[in-house]
């Protein structure tokens, strides 16, 4: 696949060797960024369109694109710009691609990131398309899995939390679905992985064990997943109450872990992971957090025809 | 009254048989044929039909469509046949089929779907033929069954 020029929109795009291709691509770069600031995007300009805000995904790329030594333009709110005025969306994005070589757009919609796409004659990245896709933290948990244990066959993965509505962990598990792992699904009732996301996994070979019981999980697991219940997902308070810190990852829980157990979350964690965790080997979350730059240096350098 | 009066022979065009009761008006919608230079038609609707129950059919006059453009109505008609008539005669006869990507015709039923509030052409792909079920090619969503039927 050639990566000069490819937009970004959905895991659903991408091949198993896509994925490998762009983790060692990371990986290399992770390494040349210990040695000092690089310059392979010297003269280039990302547009970061944030039509809604995530300051963390909009500094994780910012971040990214200056260490490729390239520079940054954009906007953080929709109301700032105008779109407020009521421009198309379509028109937005003709008009920065005039000012930018590549585009990295988070919107409230579903399916804002392919149209932005077809409009644009450069590569678009999704950051984040309403409750569709966010392809580019799939490949920085990917990532960071990958760098702690050396890779992903073999592993025994667990994902916690909530898996009916979660964005995150939808597209993880079918990510993960191309290699040779086992995976548990550990959820409230109310929070189950919807079926036909369970029926493809098993489809696609993998052992998939549904569960509520985290405790008496614990001790198979090599990484655990962990999600927030957010209020916003819910149709109704009712069913968010029930449900609400039904489980937490706390320093007596991982007396029965592995040594080697690693903790993910996406962040922002409310009380998923009690903060005495953190002082644990067991936490892998900020490391996560770092793995979005590498990762995210990686997409925007192969997309310019920069690196490759 | 005969069946010969119901079902008239048209000189030459195309004549669109076993389309489910009621459903004509949406078919020609569809084709483009309520457009001035869509051809002349006749319709008739709650025929008897043995496959059906009751049919609507759709003749076009002077016009012959081709399998691609009939093959747009096979969501709302998915039994539907096809003659192209010449000279009073069956020259071809053809049965819809679900092309395997359907542009325009159905709109998404994700609210918060882009296609749904930017001008741009609804698009789905086929994922499943039976039972049938697409995929939003914006949103991603799936959709099956009633909700199909409720978005066309
Ligand atoms: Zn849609």
């Amino acid at each position: 696949m050639d990566w000069k020029g490819r937009d970004v929109i959905s895991v659903r795009d991408f091949s198993k060797g896509d994925i490998e291709f762009l983790l060692k691509v990371a990986e290399r770069l992770e390494e040349e960024l210990k040695k000092g600031p690089l310059d392979y995007a010297r003269g280039k300009i990302l547009a970061t369109l944030f039509f809604e805000p995530s300051t963390r995904t909009r500094l994780s790329f910012e971040s990214a694109m200056h260490r490729l030594g390239g520079s940054v333009i954009g906007f953080s709110s929709a109301s700032s710009t105008s779109v407020k005025k009521g421009e198309s969306l379509a028109d937005t994005i003709k008009t920065v691609e005039q000012y930018s070589d590549v585009i990295v757009i988070r919107h409230p919609m579903e399916g804002a990131a392919r149209l932005a796409a077809e409009v644009a004659e450069i590569p678009v990245i999704n950051a984040g398309d309403g409750s569709n896709q966010h392809p580019t933290q799939t490949l920085l948990d990917l990532y960071t899995i990958k760098r702690a244990f050396g890779g992903i066959d073999g592993l025994t993965i667990g994902l916690l939390g909530d898996l009916k509505y979660g964005r995150t962990v939808h597209s993880l598990a079918e990510a993960l679905a191309f290699y040779d792992v086992e995976l548990y699904l550990i959820s409230p009732e109310l929070l189950r992985m919807p079926r036909y996301i369970v029926e493809e996994l098993r489809g696609r070979g993998l052992t998939v064990h549904e569960t509520t019981d985290l405790e008496g999980t614990i001790p198979e697991l090599d990484v655990l997943y962990v999600t927030r219940i957010q209020r916003e997902r819910f149709p109704d308070e009712e069913e968010y109450l029930k449900v609400k810190g039904s489980y937490q990852v706390n320093l007596s829980l991982l007396k029965n872990a592995k040594e080697t157990l690693r903790v993910m979350h996406p962040l922002p964690r409310v009380d998923e992971i009690h903060p005495e965790v953190d002082r644990t080997e067991h936490a892998l979350y900020f490391r996560q957090v770092f793995s979005g730059v590498p990762v995210r240096m990686a997409l925007l350098g192969l997309a310019l025809g920069v690196l490759g | 009254m005969p069946e010969s009066l119901k079902i008239e022979v048209i000189p030459e065009g195309t004549v669109i048989d076993h389309i489910p009761a009621g459903k004509w008006l949406k078919v020609v919608e569809i084709l483009g044929l309520t457009k001035p230079n869509g051809g002349t038609l006749l319709i008739a609707s709650n025929v008897p039909s043995k496959k059906l129950g009751r049919k609507d059919i759709v003749k076009v006059e002077g016009r012959y469509l081709s399998e691609e453009e009939v093959n747009k109505i096979a969501l709302i008609a998915p039994m539907a046949t096809v003659n192209i008539v010449r000279d009073y005669k069956i020259v071809e006869k053809f049965k819809v089929s679900i092309p395997d990507e359907i542009v325009g015709i159905l709109t998404c039923p994700n609210p918060n779907c882009v296609s749904n509030h930017e001008y741009v052409l609804p698009k789905f792909r086929i994922e499943s033929r039976e039972p049938l079920k697409l995929r939003c090619h914006y949103c991603e969503r799936t959709v099956e069954g009633e909700e199909i039927l409720g978005n066309l």
